[in-house]
């Protein structure tokens, strides 16, 4: 999936950035009485493509949060700051592992922020469950792909 | 109201996910990688945000209610079924091929990598068709 890009070791950086995405979560809980979860936020956001099955109220919220994550990285760099970012370049890989992304996540009812942070933080076993899972694949197709095959 | 707070939550969230560096997908899987040149740095992404959300949900929960909704709607399935154990594997696998889970992938849209551009559809697609594919398992 393209060359290995070494990173940098960045805890404190990491730290910060997992509260602003905690307190998100609190926001939203506080605003809307509603799991962070992206994947919900953007199957709800699609809804009236798909089902039209929601109300106004729960849907524009949705629309707005998406439209938030989107703007986030043009506020930064707004603001001077710089956006590292390294995407794998096999575009057929890309595809593949967007579907299976989406897929996967509309299955299992949530990704890292629903059950990660959320489910997490709620204590459910369920979220729990579904966490050891993906890392548990997730690690393994790294390792694969990264040293069995050596893509 | 809801919708200035919606794209406010949002930027807050967008914001914590390009300065933690989980919006990088390089970084993401590097931090998969355990056997190789492993970057634990998402760890304190993960448990920064757990233990803020933790925290604050409990105060949050004090309330009788939200502010601009009716009330609260959490999630009331303690299943640990089939479409749950399924969906999440195969989540997994997708996210250890690209580097991008959902939230990612959107906070990555603006900087229009070619790998974005290829993962960001691909998603839509499958969370519609992955609903009913839920209920099929179930």
């Amino acid at each position: 999936m393209g060359p290995i890009v070494e990173t940098e070791f960045t805890p404190w950086a990491s730290l910060f950035g997992g509260v602003l995405i905690g307190l998100s979560a609190v926001l939203v809980m506080l605003a809307f009485g509603r799991i962070a979860g992206i994947v919900g936020i953007t199957s709800g956001a699609l809804s009236r493509l798909t089902s039209g099955q929601t109300t106004t109220q729960d849907w524009a919220w949705r629309v707005a949060f998406v439209l938030g994550l989107i703007a986030a990285p043009l506020l930064m760099q707004g603001i001077g700051q710089t956006v590292t970012q390294t995407v794998p370049s096999n575009l057929l890989g890309m595809v593949a592992a967007g579907l299976i992304v989406g897929v996967g996540t509309a299955m299992g009812s949530g990704c890292t922020s629903g059950h990660g942070v959320c489910g997490l933080a709620r204590l459910s076993p369920r979220s729990l469950a579904a966490v050891l899972t993906f890392m548990a694949t997730a690690g393994i197709t790294v390792y694969v792909l990264r040293h069995v095959i050596g893509v | 109201m809801r919708i200035i707070l919606g794209f406010l939550c949002g930027l807050i969230f967008g914001v914590g996910l390009v300065i933690s560096g989980m919006s990088d997908p390089a970084k993401v899987l590097n931090f998969l990688d355990v056997a190789g040149n492993w970057d634990p740095s998402l760890a304190f992404v993960m448990g920064g945000a757990s233990v803020t959300a933790y925290i604050g949900y409990r105060l949050v929960w004090k309330r009788p209610a939200p502010l601009v909704m009716a009330d609260f709607d959490i999630p009331k399935s303690t299943a640990i079924d089939r479409p749950l154990l399924t969906g999440a594997a195969l989540f997994g696998i997708g996210w250890g091929i690209g580097g991008f889970c959902p939230g990612p992938a959107w906070t990555a849209l603006p900087l229009m990598a070619p790998g974005t551009l290829a993962f960001v559809p691909a998603m839509l697609v499958g969370i519609v068709i992955g609903g009913p594919l839920k209920a099929k398992l179930s």
